[in-house]
């Protein structure tokens, strides 16, 4: 298990490290000069160009640039924004709460709508649910989820009116920032209503980001079953004269359960991108709006920083999916 | 055999922004085709006790497994209208794309009360028409697609077949290049790309192709692997075959099931894609009918005009969706192991 684990993990620093080398690269793709893009229309004067450049380490040749780069990444400095002065480290930890609990709530979702529809569709295969529920699978993972999130918003918010068009929380309600937790926060203020509000905002967000996990996790709870259900202990399990769902939920949705799992882990990268589109659209105060809108100004630092660690956070969680894997399913960790 | 079905695990784990065993599963389309119908699974006996009369060409009989799936024959059709529409735009649309009437600002569908035969689709907030506007954007959409899928098919065909040809250090170095862009989400590497570049449709091309790379040579490599250990691979090189001919005479040819299921996949990810690059902004820009940012540009109207938001979604939609039916499909037309 031991070397399992160390052989997974010398994967993921070279691919750490060419993560950085992208962002490295990409800043220095930007065409123009880096001070003149931090100066804006106000332009900088011939010495304090030459001050400003040895200050940033810019008049130096672009290896030790990019280890300075790399020295101050694993020291946690990813530089300062060009826009509001603060580092983009704490502005990413102030916003990162919300991306959590909006993911986590969207995975959720997926999970509980997903997992039995593609059990009971395993089950009773070739009838209209199953196909029902490959249809909606099919679809939910061909959507567009900025327009999936603009109909929803459209049905359940204007025509409607059952749910917040957009945001957090309504804005008659204070809420002290103590865990960055919406959902936690409003409970420990204790003030009425504040968390059916924040409930209410959270709704619409979690169904459209969950809808492209919710398919992959139907489809793959689907395949996993049937080729279970095939197995031959099943049958025996069935020969012994064991209750039908028990068969199911116990001996083969325990064996199932493992590529599930995997794919549900594996579901981050698609959060996180998916959460873009979906925080721009409800103006979720997540890293995802952030990152958008950081390309719109203009602010480098922030979505060279961002960047990496969105990046970083996925090949984390992915190397932890791989682990676990590991340590659920002893074939895995012994195939190599 | 053993790097062979490591590779192949890799890739079925490796693949978290697509449906999780598209690469992996289709990775076996090589072999299986060769022995064709003969490997096939259960519940289909009645179509192979047919088999050596009806199905002679491979053409044939890859029309005879396509045309079994339903779903997939409606995912051709659809594409192939979409296509005629796209290709005859200028035909087939009623008024142009940037044909503002002032006299007819969100102007409801056809159907609806207000509505006007002339703009069937209903007009847009400077009384543009919207099923003009769909129609040329379907002609950017696919051209895109196109663009994008066939400079990423090309590149990684190239690098997939120079890494699992050349084992080593070009293999090692191309394998970790592919690991690094994989370990993004592809959405966000392409923002990232649009981002340094600047937005406008060449560039979120470009950035689609870039970001669909990774796939394409898993692909190849995988099915090189596995091609370069048969028998005729072998008898070629004793012959004198040199590099270049083994790989593009001899190996290509039968790694491209696999890759043809990617490429018609590949097709809905880089229209998603790019709608999505279209409506964060970083895409097509405004005038340009582009779905996306059709999208884009008629939020603020959401509460007035629902046909300005429904319409271009749809058509997202439908395309994507016919995409990704025709691509099942294909792969288990090209894959008769696969079939259930």
């Amino acid at each position: 298990m031991f070397q399992f684990i160390i052989k997974r993990l010398s994967l993921v620093i070279p691919t750490f490290i060419g993560i950085t080398l992208l962002t490295f690269t990409l800043i220095h793709l930007i065409p123009g000069d880096p001070i003149e893009v931090m100066a804006g229309e106000r332009g900088v004067s011939a010495e304090r160009h030459a001050e400003l450049s040895a200050q940033l380490g810019l008049d130096q040749p672009l290896y030790i640039q990019y280890f300075r780069y790399l020295n101050d990444v694993l020291h946690g400095d990813l530089g300062t924004s060009l826009i509001t002065k603060t580092p983009v480290v704490s502005e990413f930890l102030t916003l990162f709460p919300a991306t959590i609990e909006l993911a986590f709530c969207a995975t959720l979702f997926a999970i509980f709508i997903g997992l039995p529809a593609g059990i009971i569709a395993a089950i009773r295969r070739g009838t209209l649910f199953d196909h029902s529920v490959m249809t909606v699978s099919l679809t939910g993972y061909s959507m567009p989820i900025f327009w999936w999130a603009l109909l929803l918003m459209l049905v359940f918010s204007v025509n409607l009116g059952w749910t917040p068009v957009s945001g957090r929380i309504d804005v008659v309600y204070w809420i002290d920032d103590v865990t960055g937790f919406m959902l936690i926060d409003t409970l420990l203020s204790g003030e009425k209503g504040a968390f059916s509000s924040a409930i209410a905002h959270l709704i619409l967000p979690s169904i459209v980001l969950g809808t492209i996990p919710m398919a992959v996790i139907a489809r793959m709870t689907r395949s996993s079953m049937l080729e279970i259900l095939n197995e031959d202990y099943i049958r025996t399990a069935r020969s012994k004269g064991i209750a039908p769902w028990r068969v199911i939920m116990v001996h083969a949705l325990r064996n199932a359960l493992i590529p599930i799992i995997t794919v549900i882990g594996l579901q981050i990268g698609i959060l996180l991108s998916g959460a873009i589109l979906t925080e721009t659209v409800f103006a979720w105060p997540g890293i995802g709006k952030w990152l958008i809108e950081s390309i719109g100004r203009r602010d480098y630092p922030v979505v060279q920083g961002g960047i990496l660690i969105v990046a970083t956070i996925i090949i984390v969680v992915n190397l932890l999916v791989d682990i676990a894997y590991g340590i659920v399913n002893p074939r895995i960790r012994h195939s190599r | 055999m053993t790097t062979h079905s490591e590779n192949k695990h890799s890739e079925n784990k490796h693949s978290k922004d697509t449906v999780a065993s598209n690469e992996g599963a289709s990775n076996e389309g090589t072999h299986a085709n060769q022995q064709g119908s003969q490997i096939n699974t259960q519940g289909n006996s009645e179509v192979i006790a047919q088999t050596p009369e009806l199905l002679r060409t491979p053409l044939q009989e890859f029309w005879h497994y396509f045309s079994a799936n339903k779903g997939a024959v409606v995912g051709l059709i659809t594409i192939s209208i979409i296509c005629f529409v796209a290709i005859f735009a200028d035909w087939i649309a009623p008024h142009s794309f940037s044909a503002q009437n002032r006299e007819a600002l969100l102007v409801p569908p056809a159907w609806l009360e207000g509505g006007n035969w002339a703009y069937i689709l209903g007009t847009d907030d400077v009384g543009r028409d919207i099923l003009s506007r769909l129609i040329y954007g379907a002609r950017l959409s696919l051209s895109v697609g196109l663009v994008a899928v066939s400079a990423s098919l090309a590149i990684g065909i190239f690098l997939g077949l120079l890494a699992g040809y050349n084992k080593g250090t070009v293999d090692i170095v191309i394998m970790r290049m592919v690991d690094i862009m994989l370990a993004m989400p592809s959405l966000l590497l392409a923002i990232a790309i649009v981002a340094i570049l600047g937005p406008s449709i060449i560039n979120a091309a470009l950035a689609i192709s870039i970001v669909s790379l990774p796939h394409y040579v898993r692909l190849t490599r995988a099915a090189t692997l596995a091609e370069m250990s048969k028998d005729y691979v072998t008898s070629s090189k004793v012959i004198g075959a040199g590099p270049l001919r083994l790989m593009f005479i001899c190996v290509l040819p039968n790694c491209l099931a696999p890759l043809i299921v990617q490429a018609t996949l590949g097709f809905s990810t880089a229209i998603l894609d790019m709608a999505a690059l279209g409506f964060l902004g970083l895409g097509a820009q405004p005038p340009t009918p582009e779905w996306g940012s059709m999208l884009a540009s008629a939020l603020q109207f959401i509460q007035r005009a629902w046909w300005v938001v429904t319409f271009p979604g749809l058509m997202i939609l439908i395309t994507v969706l016919a995409f990704n039916i025709m691509g099942d499909g294909l792969r288990d037309a090209l894959d008769p192991k696969l079939k259930q």
